[in-house]
């Protein structure tokens, strides 16, 4: 909707030119999507527009991906069938499609919506912050004054709409490591409708030290993760007791996507499935991803059981 | 770097914060469509550069330089795109609100993204259909013949019938093209040049659930530029009304003011600012401010019913306002028995007891409330007229809700609907109209208003929340000895519908029993909230949820089959249909009674069904799923009570075709369609040659309007008369140019054959002409008496019982219309409550917090069904014809809706063992209801 309290649009990527009432402007869909309504207190003034940035939205190299702020989701979509990525060992790209594909926002919207936005919207159901949670990336921030800084995306967020960024800051691009995009995954996701928003996802990823990372996103109002190095890899009971230690009651989102209780005891039960997945020996094969939308279907989910119409039926009415 | 526009350069540059959604529209762009203006509805879909996005929250300046295309570019010279031929031949849209920005996303889809339209279509929803026919539409009709419909038939979905455009047939809508092609005018779809001047209001909006108005300073925001006037409640009429429109407005309580002085909800009206842009009529309201003094609020009404709560309209006169017990918050109360509940239950062998609760939901009409209102000039002093554009279900007595606040002649004003985006109830009330009606009044200027989605969901109306108690008894040979029911409804901050609700709720929903023991204690209670509203159903979807649940409670209690239970305890035909008197409403009678075959229907589909599970070896879903069936039937009077009237004049035009000038509007119900092919049934012609004008109070002398699902019934009978009336005039005219005998003409295609000779219509005019004979005739009906319809409804269900998610596995229904006047649309209509239920069903729920204010207040936070959330469902239609409704008709446009959530209800309860007495049925609950269950008594949980 209009944001008509929008006086400018200013293109810059200088975080030095912030002044109060600006907010940096990417895709523009969570902005737009509220507009300027008028019960807010200190409605903004200017975009600060990094559409013109020019950022290389993907870049790929032996140490990683390097995803700009600014890459939209249609385009990380592409990741995964890319030129720059064929030929890698990389599993964790398995995760990219499931996790573009939990954003209840429409294929359309990801023709404008980012990876940054997503991240510094930073909703406990934001699917970004899974995969980058989920990968151990990391976050650069651009200061007001020149500086930098680098900030793991599971720390960025740091409660339903919270994160670290001070006013200003600018989220500039989020680093994928080859290390962990290396790593064995699994994926498990569930909502209280079909496609709907994430009530609760878990991400686990066996690394080739053989350690054990597993992300809890969704169900949480900011990301948990729990770790396992190799020589302590979990069985289900002492898996239980750590999700349990790790990710306190209160700490469990309470909205009308889930009930916390739900979501607590569905973290529980996505985390043993995962544990036992990465950790019983089974043989290689495409990781499992769980999720009303995946594999996509070939047909509705819930298909026609409608008869095709006969006159024997017409005759028995 | 100009914006392309359909291959044109605008000329026009976006503002700065602009939208390209608002950009577009300012340039005439009226197909592309505000639904929610957040990026979740895709009613606003356009393409830039070939992508598909959203187009109300893409930044506008994002779009200079390059091109886009909107629905009226999608066609081009004249030829329709391919996706707007198959919308329009598989009829893939009813209110037409969110078609354009459907058919701009398939229109990008390639035959991969056509295979998972769950996925891809999950960015535009659609309120209506149910989604069936716009799955047909995007892959091309699977069901060639959509014209069988007959008793026990399917009813076939499919391309355009090629039939006699009269009675049982397929007629496409007449809208079709414009609805397809973008052209379809809305309410705000007026280009600028028609209303020069033309201002905009915003509301500023209460903070407090209850609070005392002590001033509102305008002083800052009347010096902003572009700000016109404010308007507070020192301007407002002091008239009381109620927003809620029925044909008499003594059925609802006065307890409204346009802009009052005391608050009673979070959202309410305080102050209204007119401007000239609706970003100046922001800042205007920012820049207002009020001081309150806050007053004790309550926000549920079993506090509102305790002594010592606060007194929500404690100020009024109970008789004058109408309302039942001022001081104690009651608006309207039933306390009735019939027979003798006690003894019944004695007399039982099982008895149940439960308290049933059923939620506040909302419309979600894709259109928002919106109109606009200016004053037309007259030469005559005194003679201006007030001229109101709105979407409305009901113009005609929005103009005398206007006439009664505004103290005007109903002649000094004019209502017209245009094409309205979806209603469900909602647009039964006055929520806008009276805002324009003042500023316009007062400035002299054309006014316009359109809400937010968060002010729908905040600030409009709701479904009523339902607390019901029920007690019900059984004998072991599958009679029931004892119903009764104790019934709080929440009517929030104002008592529109109310009553109405609340008498209706209780009404249909028990008289479908016979029971000689009947006990009804019910109140409609006033609280600090949202006001509740008219709502598809009436009041009945929340009293059958309890009642059929409670019914199936009894069935298992005694160890009957509940359709056997059902079967042995429902009216026949003859038996006295009562719930709150002791004799039956005098004026409804059994005009037909197909209920025994919809149960039929139902229970053969069901066993159809699980068959083809079991023979497809699909029905084993592996650990911890287990699966069941249910059902549940619904009755409903076909006219609702009091009177319902309705007024068509039907003119035979010189090229040979009719004009039909009717009062009932159309959002999608598809009462044209169904008024067309009457008026030809009567008069031997085809609907293509009976142009409707409608929802205009300049065309007809009155109709109460399109609610209580009487578009059909009552204005479609007006209709019927009047054609069978012209048909007689005209016999005679024709007659009279043979010179033979009335009674040797008949009329046939387009056309009186009289005796050996044809007399084309086109001759009949001119005779008529000549004759000094109009050949035109009125018909008028009062909506008496009336008859039944029935649905019965079933499903089979899977439930995960480690995470509470819910397969449907089949979904049934079974309708009683009578004569089915066109069957493609009636299983529009049900198809697109049975989607509209499921989503009450299942997720749909607005929250209010404990400070009393709304926090789902966007469609993020309230998920309407999707694509992916709603099956296909079975649609039968019984065989039958009734003796009231027009040519055999009867209702079916609310009634789809009441027998879902029980059915579905029921079917989880048969499938786990729990019963879930409160909506919606969230996966969330239902896995921690089976989690509380399996802990209390382990085997208590029938698994299958």
């Amino acid at each position: 909707m209009d944001m008509n309290t929008i006086e400018s649009v200013v293109a810059t990527t200088d975080p030095g030119q912030w002044r109060d009432g600006d907010a940096w402007l990417a895709g523009g869909t969570v902005l737009f999507s509220y507009g300027s309504p008028v019960g807010s207190e200190e409605p903004l003034k200017r975009l600060l527009d990094l559409g013109q940035a020019g950022w290389p939205a993907v870049t790929v190299s032996d140490a990683g991906i390097e995803l700009a702020a600014t890459c939209t989701i249609a385009e990380l979509y592409a990741v995964p069938v890319s030129d720059a990525v064929a030929g890698r060992n990389w599993p964790g790209l398995d995760l990219f499609r499931p996790c573009c594909d939990s954003f209840v926002a429409s294929f359309k919207v990801w023709n404008m919506s980012t990876v940054g936005g997503n991240v510094c919207t930073s909703l406990p159901a934001g699917p970004m912050i899974s995969l980058c949670a989920g990968l151990d990336a990391k976050a650069t921030i651009l200061g007001r004054h020149g500086s930098s800084r680098t900030v793991p995306v599971a720390e960025f967020v740091t409660g339903d709409g919270k994160n670290c960024l001070a006013p200003g800051e600018l989220l500039r691009s989020i680093h994928l490591p080859a290390s962990a995009l290396a790593g064995r995954v699994a994926f498990r996701r569930l909502s209280l409708s079909n496609l709907g928003r994430s009530g609760v996802l878990l991400i686990g990823r066996l690394d080739a030290d053989g350690g054990l990372v597993l992300s809890v996103t969704a169900a949480t109002k900011r990301p948990g993760q729990l770790r396992f190095a190799a020589a302590e890899l979990p069985d289900a009971e002492r898996l239980a007791a750590a999700v349990g230690h790790s990710i306190p009651a209160e700490l469990y989102h309470d909205d009308i996507h889930g009930l916390p209780e739900w979501r607590r005891d569905m973290t529980l039960r996505l985390a043993e499935e995962i544990r036992s997945e990465l950790l019983d020996p089974v043989p290689d094969g495409p990781p499992t991803v769980s999720g009303d939308f995946w594999p996509p279907h070939a047909t509705s989910p819930q298909p026609s059981t409608q008869p095709e119409f006969s006159t024997e039926q017409q005759k028995e009415a | 770097m100009a914006i392309e526009i359909n291959g044109t350069a605008a000329e026009a540059a976006p503002r700065p914060g602009q939208c390209l959604r608002t950009f577009l529209r300012e340039q005439g762009n009226f197909g592309v469509k505000k639904g929610c203006d957040g990026g979740d509805c895709g009613a606003c879909t356009v393409h830039v550069d070939g992508k598909p996005v959203h187009s109300c929250i893409y930044p506008a300046v994002r779009a200079e330089g390059h091109s886009v295309t909107t629905i009226e570019g999608l066609s081009s010279e004249g030829e329709l795109h391919s996706v707007q031929e198959k919308f329009l031949e598989n009829q893939g849209f009813q209110c037409g609100f969110c078609t354009a920005g459907m058919m701009m996303t398939a229109a990008t889809f390639d035959e991969e993204q056509k295979a998972n339209l769950p996925r891809n279509l999950k960015g535009n929803l659609c309120r209506c259909t149910g989604y069936r026919s716009i799955a047909d539409a995007v892959c091309g009709s699977h069901a060639p013949d959509g014209g069988v419909a007959r008793s026990g038939a399917p009813a076939g979905s499919g391309a355009v019938a090629k039939g006699s455009g009269q009675l049982g047939d397929n007629v496409p809508a007449p809208a079709g093209h414009a609805v397809v092609t973008g052209t379809a005018r809305y309410t705000l779809d007026i280009p600028a040049e028609q209303l020069p001047g033309l201002l905009h209001l915003k509301l500023l909006r209460s903070p407090h659930a209850h609070a005392r108005i002590v001033s509102i300073d305008t002083t800052a925001a009347l010096q902003l530029p572009g700000v016109v006037a404010v308007f507070t409640h020192e301007d407002a009429p002091d008239r009381l009304f109620s927003t809620a429109q029925h044909e008499l407005y003594t059925d609802d309580p006065d307890d409204t003011r346009v802009l009052d002085d005391v608050v009673r909800f979070i959202g309410q009206r305080v102050a209204a600012v007119v401007a000239e842009s609706v970003g100046a009529a922001e800042a205007g309201a920012r820049a207002i401010k009020v001081e309150y003094e806050l007053l004790d609020a309550v926000f549920s009404p079993q506090e509102a019913l305790l002594p010592g709560a606060p007194a929500i309209h404690g100020e009024k006169d109970g008789e004058t306002a109408r309302i039942s017990r001022p001081q104690n918050n009651v608006v309207a109360e039933v306390h009735s028995e019939l027979g003798n509940v006690e003894a019944g239950f004695a007399a039982a062998d099982f008895i149940h007891e439960n308290t049933y609760q059923t939620q506040r939901v909302q419309h979600v009409a894709m259109e928002t409330h919106c109109s606009i209102a200016w004053v037309e000039p007259s030469e005559n002093p005194g003679e201006d007229r007030l001229m109101v554009r709105s979407s409305s279900q009901v113009p005609f007595l929005v103009r005398r809700t206007l006439a009664r606040v505004f103290d005007l002649p109903e002649d000094r004003i004019r209502v017209v609907a245009g094409r309205v985006g979806g209603g469900f109830g909602g647009k039964q009330e006055v929520l806008t109209e009276d805002l324009v009606a003042m500023a316009a009044l007062k400035l002299r200027r054309p006014v316009q208003v359109e809400f937010t989605r968060t002010e729908q969901f905040t600030a409009t109306t709701t479904r009523h929340p339902f607390t019901i108690k029920v007690k019900a008894g059984a004998a072991r040979d599958g009679h029931l000895t004892a119903m009764q029911v104790d019934v709080v409804t929440n009517t929030g901050a104002y008592g529109n519908h109310a009553p109405g609700v609340m008498f209706h709720g209780c009404g249909e929903s028990l008289a479908v029993y016979n029971c000689d023991n009947k006990k009804v204690d019910a109140q409609a209670v006033y609280t600090n909230t949202v006001p509740a509203g008219a709502f598809r159903g009436y009041g009945l979807s929340q009293m059958i949820f309890a009642i059929e649940s409670a019914m199936d409670e009894l069935a298992v209690g005694i160890g009957m089959d509940p359709l056997d239970f059902r079967l042995k305890n429902m009216v026949r035909p003859g038996d006295h249909m009562l719930s709150t008197h002791p004799e039956p409403e005098e004026d409804v009678v059994y005009g037909s009674y197909g209920l025994d075959q919809c149960v039929a229907l139902v229970r053969d589909a069901l066993e159809r069904g699980e068959k083809r599970y079991r023979d497809a070896g699909l029905d084993n879903f592996g650990p911890g799923w287990v699966t069941g069936v249910g059902s549940a039937l619904s009755m409903i009077d076909t006219v609702p009570p009091r009177g319902h009237f309705a007024h068509t004049r039907l003119t035979l035009l010189p090229d040979g075709t009719f004009d039909a000038a009717v009062g009932t509007a159309e959002f999608g119900n598809g009462t044209t369609t169904v008024h067309a092919q009457l008026a030809a049934t009567a008069l031997s012609t085809t609907a293509s040659n009976v142009a409707v004008r409608q929802s205009d109070t300049d065309l007809v002398e009155h109709d109460t309007g399109a609610f209580g699902s009487a578009g059909t019934v009552v204005a479609g009978q007006a209709t019927l008369l009047a054609a069978q009336e012209l048909a007689l005039r005209i016999r005679a005219v024709a007659a009279e140019v043979a010179g033979v005998p009335e009674a040797d003409c008949v009329l046939e295609d387009g056309a009186v054959r009289c005796g050996s000779r044809v007399v084309p219509f086109t001759e009949v005019y001119d005779a008529a002409r000549q004759q000094g004979v109009e050949a035109a005739a009125e018909g008028r009906w009062g909506g008496t008496p009336r008859s039944v319809a029935f649905n019965v409804h079933g499903f089979r269900v899977a439930v995960n019982t480690g995470t509470g998610e819910l397969r449907i596995l089949q979904s049934v229904q079974a309708a009683d219309a009578g004569v089915v006047v066109n069957p493609r649309q009636c299983r529009g209509q049900v198809e697109g409550g049975i989607a509209q239920a499921l989503g009450v069903a299942l997720y749909e729920e607005v929250r209010v917090n404990d400070a009393g204010k709304v926090t789902t207040d966007i469609l993020r936070q309230y998920h309407i069904p999707s694509f992916a959330d709603v099956p296909r469902s079975e649609v039968y239609f019984a065989k039958t014809n009734d003796q009231m409704g027009p040519l055999g008709a009867k209702s079916m446009s609310e009634s789809p809706f009441n027998p879902v959530a029980p059915a579905l209800a029921n079917a989880i309860r048969n499938a786990t063992g729990v019963r879930f007495a409160a909506l919606p049925i969230a996966r969330d609950k239902i896995y921690l209801a089976l989690k509380d269950a399996d802990a209390s008594t382990p085997t208590q949980l029938t698994r299958i």
